[in-house]
């Protein structure tokens, strides 16, 4: 009854945004917001700090409710469900079930610092998938190993680089074999020389046929990895396209003016 | 051009004459003809600076404790075989028990209500905060002593105690207040409560000690709630509030000595009892003094342990215990035990 539009099993992992609208106080930080994501799709939104990029981020597993508009995931929607004519909040346990399948990677790590790298990733599996305990540490093994971190399974984070523990904290995220990828600014509390380690682990994931949504201040690696940019200002889009369109013939006067401050050539001191 | 300059800078300098027995150092290609060695320190012996004050310092204090020593073993009227006599009586041993009693029953009972409390505080619904809130209030306001004597003497206000549906006639069942709040109950009662209302402070800050962070990433991964705090959250606020914690503890064991007053018969209460009929005040207070020392003591120990095991991954790696000190250190220096090499 309430899944009156079910996907398709090729749609896995297909994002739909429509007039999201999200206030804090008085502040509007998304003004009706809307976008598509297509399965497999990876997504790039930029835009200078404070447009709603993050906030944009966070409503789509519901760590922030929105005001208005809705998000679905596969035609489903996040966070309510639809009864005769009302959409009715989900339970806690119900939006648990669906955060399941949307990983996310914050700007800080936010690694569990009193855990391993393996019981951090493994902790999700067990509890919210009820893996056993062998499984999800042979799992969290794998991911390990998949970020290149195998031989410091058992180091605590504080013991690991900031690429480390970012890379420990995307394997944490995969570990529920998410439809789609939320990366919030990934490598923005890194060190400089930190941050490829970072980005490549990302690539590869772009070609694996995972959603990725990724909010970053990366610029070439948004032209490198994207197959659309999304260009956000003010609490709403104002362009987006191919990395192509977007980088070198942008159309807004706003989109222009930010470029020309983020995209100066490097080594022109 | 700058490494040229400096090459200058330094060839200005006074160079030490290096002593003769010197290797010669290797001079590095890439400096060209420039080059000119670095001046080799490696011969010199190293002497530590001095610090004159620290070691009067030291002298000083160390005259001062050995003076308390002195007067503490040579001063007749501490009556140390008076101690002695005492130390394990009986009686003493008796009121050491329910000393302990009371501490562990209130001290668990309270930090149980405490966390309930820490919660509610922490809770969405303003009326649970406001209970809570309105709990410590009242008896964080309230003289313990006050509290007690309120507790023993219930039978006066309420003369009888019943468990029904509050607003009708049914009850389930009656009892006299005073059959019910014996000395031990309002002991308990009373330390419970007073102990429930700072616990609850600690641990609520505690909680607020962990980064917002890691309840977010743990609500992404779909980590039901019960888990986040007990999994996630608490072990991490346990670094907080474990300090904390054991000073209240060990508050706690000295503060049942307030319970004399209801004339139970712990620890202090059995010392007085005694020095009332022997006249030997001094030394049977001492015998308490020391049983509280050596509680305090057995406390710390668990307190370091416990913190220990709550600072896994908190820092890079642990520090040794002193009992894995002694034994690295006997295990270096035991080989050749007359090499001072420091």
């Amino acid at each position: 009854m309430t899944e009156t539009l079910t996907a398709p099993a090729a749609t896995r992992g297909l994002v739909e945004i429509t007039g999201v609208r999200k206030s804090f106080g008085a502040t509007e930080v998304l003004k009706g917001v809307s976008l598509t994501v297509e399965p497999g799709g990876v997504a790039v939104i930029v835009g200078p700090s404070g447009s709603g990029k993050s906030t944009l981020l966070r409503t789509i597993n519901h760590l922030e409710k929105v005001d208005g508009g809705h998000i679905t995931i596969d035609g489903q929607l996040v966070g309510y469900e639809i009864r005769g004519d009302r959409l009715h909040e989900l339970r806690e346990k119900a939006i648990l079930k669906q955060r399941t399948g949307i990983g996310m990677v914050f700007q800080n790590f936010n690694l569990f610092p009193h855990l391993t790298a393996l019981e951090n990733v493994a902790e999700a599996p067990m509890v919210a998938q009820g893996r056993s305990k062998a499984e999800a540490r042979r799992r969290g093994l794998e991911l390990l190993d998949r970020v290149g971190l195998k031989d410091r399974a058992d180091a605590y984070p504080r013991q690991l680089s900031g690429g480390q523990q970012q890379r420990v904290a995307i394997a944490r995220a995969l570990a529920l074999d998410p439809k789609i990828l939320l990366f919030d600014e990934p490598t923005s509390a890194l060190d400089p020389e930190l941050v490829n380690e970072v980005l490549d682990v990302i690539r590869e994931l772009a070609k694996s046929g995972t959603t990725l949504i990724i909010v970053t201040h990366e610029m070439g690696f948004a032209r490198d990895v994207a197959d659309t940019v999304v260009f956000m200002d003010q609490g709403q889009i104002v362009e987006k396209g191919t990395p192509q369109d977007i980088f070198s013939n942008p159309q807004e006067p706003r989109t222009r003016s930010f470029f020309s401050k983020v995209l100066e050539p490097a080594f022109n001191i | 051009m700058s490494s040229a300059a400096t090459t200058v800078a330094q060839s200005q300098q006074p160079q030490p004459a290096p002593p003769a027995e010197t290797p010669p150092t290797t001079g590095r290609p890439e400096d060209g003809a420039a080059a000119r060695q670095a001046p080799d320190y490696s011969s010199y012996r190293v002497v530590a600076a001095k610090h004159p004050w620290r070691w009067v310092g030291t002298a000083v204090v160390a005259l001062g404790v050995l003076a308390v020593a002195w007067s503490l073993a040579t001063n007749p009227r501490w009556e140390w075989g008076v101690v002695a006599q005492w130390f394990t009586a009986q009686s003493v041993v008796n009121g050491l028990v329910e000393t302990l009693k009371l501490t562990a029953i209130s001290g668990i009972l309270g930090f149980v209500l405490g966390f309930v409390l820490a919660l509610m505080r922490l809770s969405a619904s303003p009326l649970l905060v406001s209970v809570s809130w309105t709990f410590s209030w009242i008896f964080r306001s309230t003289p313990l002593l006050v509290q007690m004597l309120l507790w023993y003497n219930l039978g006066y206000l309420y003369e009888k105690i019943s468990l029904g549906i509050p607003f009708t006639d049914v009850r389930f069942f009656e009892v006299q207040t005073t059959t019910l709040i014996s000395q031990f109950a309002a002991a308990v009662l009373g330390l419970t409560l007073n102990q429930a209302a700072y616990s609850a402070e600690i641990i609520r800050g505690g909680i607020l000690s962990v980064d917002q962070g890691q309840l977010e990433a743990a609500a992404a991964l779909g980590i039901p709630a019960w888990r986040r705090s007990t999994r996630i959250v608490l072990p991490q606020a346990m670094r907080a509030i474990l300090p904390t914690a054991f000073n209240e503890i060990i508050g706690l064991v000295k503060g049942t000595s307030i319970v004399y007053v209801l004339a139970y018969s712990e620890l202090f209460y059995t010392v007085q009892v005694i020095y009332n009929r022997t006249q030997q005040v001094l030394p049977l207070l001492l015998v308490a003094t020391l049983w509280y020392i050596v509680i305090t003591s057995v406390l710390s120990v668990f307190q370091y342990y416990i913190e220990r095991h709550y600072s896994k991954g908190a820092v890079r790696n642990l520090p040794l215990t002193p009992l894995q000190k002694a034994r690295k250190f006997f295990a270096t220096h035991a080989a050749v035990p007359t090499r001072r090499n420091f």
